[in-house]
C-alpha cells in the first residue's frame, strides 16, 4: 500500500461515525436517489448514481468496522482500496457532485448522502486526487487569502472606487460596528456591484458595519475539496478578525458554500462555539425589512423568479427570507417548479465550477435548469450567490438563452427608497 | 428425517437456534454500528418547528414532490410490499397465537380470507419489485447477489405461507415446515445483509434530519 493510500484509508476510518455506519447499513440499493441527482437525471447514466459515487467509503467502512467485512477481508474476499480505485472515482466524487444534497432528501431509508461526499473528500484529497482546480484555489487562500488571489490593494482600490460613486464611506477595520461584512473573491472580481450595494444599504438603514483587513474574503474551498486542516485555517482567520473587531455579527456574502463553511462547519472546524453571530446577507436584510429599516421602491412588471442557491436554501435554511425580499422587488415574481428547500443546483457547487475537469458535465447538468427556466419564462433571475450566478450566466450562454441574471442584494440596493 | 421430524425441528430446536443466532447478531450489529458515535455539533441551532430528526423519522416515507412522477412504479410496489408483509406477518391469526405463545402478548386477527388476498398482493408486489430491479438501469447497476439473494430470502417465507395456509402444492405439514424453515433462515441472515435495515432505517432517518433540522430545514 502506498504512503499516499494508507493516510486516504486512515483518514476515512476516522471520517467513519455512527450516521455513517447507519447509513451504509440501511441501504437498499433501490436506486431512488439517483432520480434526485442533477448528473443522473440530465444523463441518464447509473454510474452517477448518488450511493454508487461512496464505494471507496463503503469499502473502507466494511472491511475495517464490521466483523463479516473483516472476515471477508481475511479470507481475501474482499479486496482492500487500492490507489487506482480512488483515481477512478475522482470523476464521480468531484467533477459529478456539487454536494447539492438533493440526494440526501429523497433516499426512503433516511441516508444523508452528501454528508458522506463531504467525508470521502477528506480521504480523496489526502490521497492526492482531487481535482487540481480546486486544489489550487485551497492553496491560494491559504497562501495570499483568497481562493482566486484577490489581494487587499485590489480591495483598496475597489473601496476607494465605490466611496467616488456612492459618496459614502466604506468602513475598513472599524472596532465595535454591529456588522462585519466579508466578500467571495467572485464579488470582488466579477461583482463589484454587491459592495456598492451594501454600503447604501447600510447608510440607509442606518447600521454600523466593517470591512476587515485581514479577513475579507469568505469563499472557502477547503471545504469543497475536502481538506479540513485548511479549511479551519479560512475559517479561523475570520474568526479572530470578527473577535478582535468585537463585531456582533458577521455577514456572510452571496455564497453559498462560504456561508455553510462559515455558519456550519466553522465552529466544529474550530473546536468551539463563536463569540459572535454568523447570518448570510439575505438574513440580515429580511430582518432590516421585518424591523422596517428597508424601503424599496419602483417594482417593474418585468417576470423575476428566484434560483435558490442550495447551500443557502436546503443546506443552509434561508428559505423564506429571499421570498420576502423578491416580494419587496417585484410584484410579478414566479417560482420555477421545485422551489425552496426541493431546488435543483446550478451544476457548479461543491468545487465544480473551479474544476476544469467537469466542464463538460456541468453544461450537460445545467440542462436540469434550464428546463425549469423555459417552463415559467422569466425576464430575470435572480439569485442570491456569486458562484451560482457565474455558472447560471455560462450556462444561459451556452444554451444561447437570452436571460440577465442578478444577485438579490444588488436588486434591493438598487430599489432603495431615495431621500 | 421424514416430514414429521423435519416439522419438529423446526418448531423445536431449529426454531431456537434462528431466534437466537437473530437475538445475537442484532445485539452484534447494533453495538458494531451505534458504538461509533458521533461528535457533537458546536455550530449554534436554528430553532425551527418541525425540522427535527422525529419529523424525518415517519415524514420520510413520503416521497418528496416530483419523485411519484420519476419514480412511480418504485414508491407504489415498495408500499405495497412492505405493508403487505407487515400486515401478513402481525395480522394473520395463527401468527398472532405463536406470538401469544411466545410473549403472552396479543391482538386481534385480520379475517383470512382477507390475509390470503393481501399476500397474494404482497406476493405481486415484489414480483414487480424484482422485474423492476432487472430492467431499470441503476437498479440493475447498483444490484450484487446480496439483493437478489434477500430478495428471494424475503419472497419464500410469504410463498410457503400462503401455499401452506391455502393447502396448495405440497402436503400442508410439508409446506408449513418449508414455511417456518424459510423465516428461519430469514432471521439468521437478517441482521448480516441489507435486511437490517428494518432496525436501521429509524436511527438513520433520525441522524438525517436531525442534522437537517439543526439548520431550520425540515427534511
Ligand atoms: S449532493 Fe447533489 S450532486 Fe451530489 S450526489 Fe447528491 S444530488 Fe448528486
Ligand atoms: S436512495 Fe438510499 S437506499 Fe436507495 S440506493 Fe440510494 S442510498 Fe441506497
Amino acid at each position: 500500500m502506498s504512503a499516499s493510500l494508507s493516510r486516504a484509508v486512515n483518514v476515512l476510518k476516522e471520517v467513519i461515525d455512527a450516521p455513517i455506519a447507519s447509513y451504509f447499513a440501511s441501504c437498499v440499493h433501490c436506486g431512488l436517489c439517483a432520480e434526485a441527482c442533477l448528473f443522473y437525471t440530465e444523463t441518464g447514466e447509473p454510474k452517477y448514481t448518488p450511493i454508487h459515487k461512496l464505494e471507496p467509503l463503503r469499502r473502507v467502512y466494511l472491511q475495517e468496522y464490521t466483523l463479516i467485512g473483516r472476515l471477508l477481508k481475511w479470507v481475501g474476499l474482499s479486496k482492500p482500496l487500492s490507489d487506482a480505485e480512488l483515481a477512478q472515482w475522482q470523476p464521480l466524487v468531484y467533477d459529478s457532485c456539487t454536494m447539492c444534497g438533493r440526494c440526501s432528501m429523497v433516499c426512503p431509508v433516511g441516508n444523508d448522502i452528501v454528508y458522506m461526499i463531504r467525508k470521502l473528500r477528506e480521504g480523496m484529497a489526502i490521497a492526492g486526487h482531487a481535482p487540481a482546480g480546486v486544489a489550487a484555489a485551497t492553496r491560494r487562500t491559504i497562501e495570499i487569502g483568497s481562493p482566486m488571489g484577490v489581494k487587499l490593494s485590489a480591495l483598496k482600490a475597489q473601496i476607494g472606487h465605490i466611496e467616488a460613486v456612492t459618496g459614502l464611506p466604506v468602513p475598513l477595520d472599524q472596532e465595535g460596528a454591529e456588522y462585519m461584512v466579508l466578500l467571495s473573491s467572485m464579488e470582488i472580481i466579477n461583482f463589484p456591484e454587491y459592495l456598492s450595494a451594501i454600503t447604501r444599504i447600510m447608510k440607509q438603514a442606518g447600521k454600523t458595519w466593517t470591512l476587515c483587513s485581514t479577513a475579507f474574503e469568505a469563499t472557502n474551498s477547503g471545504i469543497q475539496i475536502g481538506v479540513s486542516d485548511l479549511a479551519r485555517v479560512i475559517v479561523l482567520r475570520i474568526v479572530e478578525a470578527a473577535e478582535r473587531l468585537k463585531v456582533q455579527t458577521v455577514i456572510s456574502p452571496e455564497c453559498g458554500h462560504a456561508f455553510t463553511a462559515l455558519r456550519w462547519e466553522g465552529p466544529n472546524l474550530i473546536g468551539r462555539p463563536y463569540g459572535f453571530k454568523v447570518k448570510h446577507i439575505l438574513e440580515v436584510l429580511d430582518e432590516l425589512r421585518a424591523q422596517g429599516l428597508l424601503k424599496t421602491q419602483g417594482f417593474g412588471d418585468k417576470r423575476l423568479t428566484f434560483h435558490d442557491p442550495c447551500q443557502l436554501v436546503r443546506r443552509g435554511g434561508v428559505i423564506e427570507q429571499p421570498r420576502n425580499l423578491m416580494r419587496m422587488i417585484s410584484s410579478n415574481f414566479v417560482e420555477t417548479a421545485d422551489p425552496g428547500k426541493y431546488n435543483w443546483c446550478c451544476g457548479g457547487g461543491g468545487g465544480v465550477s473551479a474544476n476544469d475537469d467537469a466542464e463538460a458535465i456541468r453544461l450537460i447538468a445545467f440542462k436540469r435548469k434550464k428546463t425549469q427556466l423555459d417552463a415559467v419564462k422569466p425576464d430575470q433571475l435572480v439569485t442570491a450567490c456569486a458562484n451560482c450566478r457565474i455558472v447560471l450566466e455560462e450556462g444561459l450562454e451556452h444554451y444561447q438563452m437570452n436571460l440577465p441574471v442578478v444577485g438579490l442584494t444588488e436588486m434591493i440596493a438598487d430599489h432603495l427608497v431615495s431621500d | 428425517m421424514d416430514a414429521a421430524q423435519l416439522f419438529n425441528w423446526v418448531r423445536g430446536s431449529g426454531l431456537q437456534l434462528a431466534v437466537f443466532i437473530f437475538l445475537l447478531g442484532t445485539v452484534w450489529r447494533l453495538i458494531e454500528i451505534y458504538g461509533l458515535g458521533r461528535k457533537p455539533d458546536l455550530a449554534e441551532p436554528r430553532h425551527v418547528p418541525g425540522a427535527s430528526g422525529w419529523h424525518t423519522l415517519w415524514h420520510r416515507s413520503i416521497p418528496i414532490p416530483g419523485m411519484m412522477q420519476r419514480a412511480g412504479l418504485t414508491y407504489i410496489a415498495g408500499y405495497g410490499f412492505h405493508i403487505g408483509l407487515v400486515a401478513v406477518v402481525l395480522l394473520f391469526a395463527p401468527h398472532i397465537r405463536l406470538i401469544r405463545e411466545l410473549t403472552g402478548l396479543s391482538w386481534p386477527a385480520l379475517p383470512s380470507p382477507f390475509v390470503d388476498l393481501l399476500a397474494v398482493m404482497t406476493l405481486a408486489a415484489m414480483l414487480v419489485v424484482l422485474a423492476e430491479r432487472l430492467h431499470q438501469p441503476v437498479k440493475r447497476f447498483l444490484s450484487t447477489f446480496e439483493d437478489w439473494f434477500t430478495w428471494a430470502l424475503t419472497f419464500l417465507p410469504v410463498l410457503t405461507g400462503y401455499l401452506a395456509a391455502r393447502h396448495l402444492l405440497l402436503p400442508y405439514t410439508l409446506t408449513l415446515s418449508l414455511h417456518i424453515l424459510s423465516v428461519e433462515l430469514l432471521l439468521v441472515l437478517l441482521p448480516f445483509t441489507k435486511l437490517f435495515h428494518v432496525f436501521t432505517i429509524w436511527p438513520s432517518r433520525w441522524f438525517n434530519g436531525d442534522a437537517s433540522g439543526r439548520k431550520g430545514v425540515a427534511v
